[in-house]
């Protein structure tokens, strides 16, 4: 008896093998459709935005008159934020992580707490801006300030941080730890010496993205009523300040046409600051892995 | 820092010397006093923070006297947020800014709860703007209306409308309707004024955004949208303006109220407890100075000279 019927194989080999190219094409043709909305985007950007993207851009405050329009406040704003977001994010979120991979006991509570991380990731930006406009803006006094948005935001991603910095500590392999307390290391001494090490790179992939999202989100700011007119840069993290995406879309509602390519120019250089922001996390991911 | 410490107190203790002789009720000691100030306010290199928020129609107003000003006073930082003139007074209400700006009157409510909170505030009507009804380029068959078929087209029956309901002389097709946001002044100016009170059509498409409502009249040659002059002037070539009683909404007929009921003049509300700061003081004395001229040069119009006059006599500038 044959195991093989050779007959029944080569009559259903052209359908197998139709199958198999039509898949591969379904997928290649997602892999482009998703490729040309990019092209698209880009191209739009680049073209509606360059004839106003110049240093000067850069160096001037927002003017009703688009030529002299410039993003100088916004962008120091952006970047004033994210000084309070990165640290106050980064330190809780792996914070949270920490306790909840390595000391935090496995049972019914620390799954619902889990859970419901995974949930507040999913929840629309504006419910951030909501509340930190009752307790940090109103209720804390903090106002309008670069802290209070800073710390809505940093609450916006912590959830997303939190879940990436768990991801990468699992990934430690556990005869990595086994090894350190071999040796007679302490709990926290294997975490900091061990653990965290090996962990970083995913942890700072997972939290640059996150700041990424931070510096580009709008709804938040708008809630929270961030100001646009603004011709000051901020003086301390109490001060006042506007945020690129705010502006950005300040300039994209205005009667001027003009004012929509001043808007694309004010995109690219919030996308020249994530592709900024990116390269850097990949620069630290490689000069990290690179010691194991 | 010390010396914006030694700045700071010197114009604090400055404008509380000045103030208390403002607040006398002698006219003689007033007068004498106000000269006093606006000389010193162009000299003297004056530190503050401001904070406004508000219309979206105002904010190019706004946004020209707040870009002139830190010229003249750099070290006074003025931010003013775009949140509509309900979103506005609701941060003013709150105390969370120090002057506000509206495309509509303050409304009774919010009147008492400012009053509930003890805030005391002055309203400063700086300019005139003219609501402006559009209907797409193809339109063919709408030139003028009156304020009652207006009324008519806007108000909502529970039905969806056609034009022919309104007129049998116009195309059996559905109307598409266009509207700022239940937020912004100008929606709370025409609810008020044409419709009053009652519920404007609820199929209409609401939108903050007014660039929105250009795009969507642009697009349907059923639409009809309403909005302020300004976005109008800068949309001419793509819209249709319609009359109302005859009236076509130019910067005449809007000034001279000629253009009715749709003229409404643009405020802004200042908190008075803030006037009595010297950065304040000065940066509401500049942009009641400075507001028709830049409202002419923003697509809005002047309001007449006599309102600017007393607001001076006001402000004793």
């Amino acid at each position: 008896m044959a195991y093989i019927n050779h007959e029944t194989v080569a009559k259903k080999l052209s359908v197998r093998r139709l199958k198999n190219n039509l898949w591969k094409n379904v997928f290649l043709l997602a892999l482009l459709l998703a490729l040309a909305a990019l092209v698209i985007l880009g191209y739009r950007m680049i073209s509606q935005g360059t004839a106003y993207l110049n240093w000067e851009f850069l160096q001037n405050f927002s003017s009703r008159f688009p030529e002299k329009a410039g993003v100088h406040a916004a962008l120091i704003g952006s970047i004033a934020m994210l000084a309070i977001v990165a640290p106050v994010s980064l330190f809780l979120g792996v914070g949270a992580a920490i306790y909840l991979e390595e000391y935090a006991k496995k049972n019914k509570f620390t799954q619902f707490i889990q859970m419901n991380i995974s949930n507040l990731a999913g929840v629309p930006s504006i419910v951030f801006g909501l509340l930190g406009l009752t307790i940090f803006v109103r209720m804390l006094g903090m106002g309008k300030s670069i802290l209070a948005a800073g710390l809505t935001m940093s609450l916006l991603i912590l959830p997303v941080v939190i879940v990436a910095a768990q991801e990468a500590i699992r990934a430690v392999p556990d005869h990595l730890r086994e090894a350190s307390f071999g040796m007679g290391a302490t709990k926290w001494q294997t975490i900091y010496k061990v653990v965290l090490p090996s962990a970083i790179p995913g942890i700072l992939t997972g939290g640059i993205l996150a700041l990424s999202r931070a510096i580009g989100e709008t709804a938040p700011l708008v809630v929270i009523g961030i100001p646009v007119i603004v011709q000051f840069l901020p003086t301390g993290i109490l001060s006042e300040f506007t945020a690129l995406p705010m502006l950005i879309f300040d300039w994209a509602k205005r009667p001027q046409e003009e004012f929509q390519y001043v808007a694309a120019a004010g995109i690219l250089v919030l996308m020249i600051l994530l592709i900024f922001m990116n390269s850097i996390a990949v620069w630290i991911r490689n000069k990290f892995q690179k010691r194991y | 820092m010390k010396k914006w410490q030694y700045v700071m107190m010197t114009s604090v203790v400055g404008s509380a010397l000045l103030l208390g002789a403002c607040g006398n009720d002698n006219a003689a000691k007033d007068s004498s006093s106000s000269s006093s100030s606006s000389s010193t306010s162009s000299s003297e290199k004056l530190e503050g923070k401001i904070a406004g928020d508000g219309s979206s129609t105002v904010s190019p107003i706004m946004e020209g006297i707040v870009e002139e000003y830190a010229a003249t006073q750099p070290n006074v930082q003025v931010s003013v947020g775009v949140s509509g003139t309900g979103g506005g007074f609701e941060k003013f209400i709150n105390g969370e800014t120090d002057f506000s700006n509206a495309s509509r009157p303050v409304k009774e409510e919010e009147a008492e709860k400012l009053k509930e909170k003890g805030i005391d505030y002055t309203q400063f009507e700086i300019a005139y703007d003219g609501i402006s009804i559009v209907v797409n380029k193809n339109n063919d068959w709408i030139e003028d209306i009156t304020t009652k078929q207006l009324e008519e087209i806007w108000l909502d029956n529970g039905k969806k409308k056609k034009w022919s309901d309104i007129n049998k002389d116009w195309p059996n097709e559905e109307i598409k309707f266009y509207s700022p946001g239940t937020d912004s002044g100008t929606y709370d100016y025409f609810v008020n004024d044409v419709l009053e009170e009652k519920q404007l059509d609820k199929s209409a498409t609401l939108s903050e955004d007014d660039n929105v409502l250009v795009k969507g009249v642009e697009a349907d040659k059923n639409a009809i949208g309403f909005f302020g002059f300004a976005y109008y002037l800068a949309n001419k070539d793509k819209l249709k303006i319609v009359k109302i009683n005859g009236v076509e909404p130019t910067h005449d007929t809007i000034q001279s109220g000629e253009y009715t009921p749709l003229s409404r003049p643009l405020f802004v509300y200042a908190k008075n407890k803030s006037l009595e700061e010297p950065a304040m003081y000065d940066f509401m004395s500049y942009t009641l100075k400075h507001a028709g001229e830049m409202a002419e040069s923003v697509g809005y119009v002047k309001s007449p000279d006599d309102v600017y006059k007393k607001i001076k006599q006001h402000l004793k500038i």
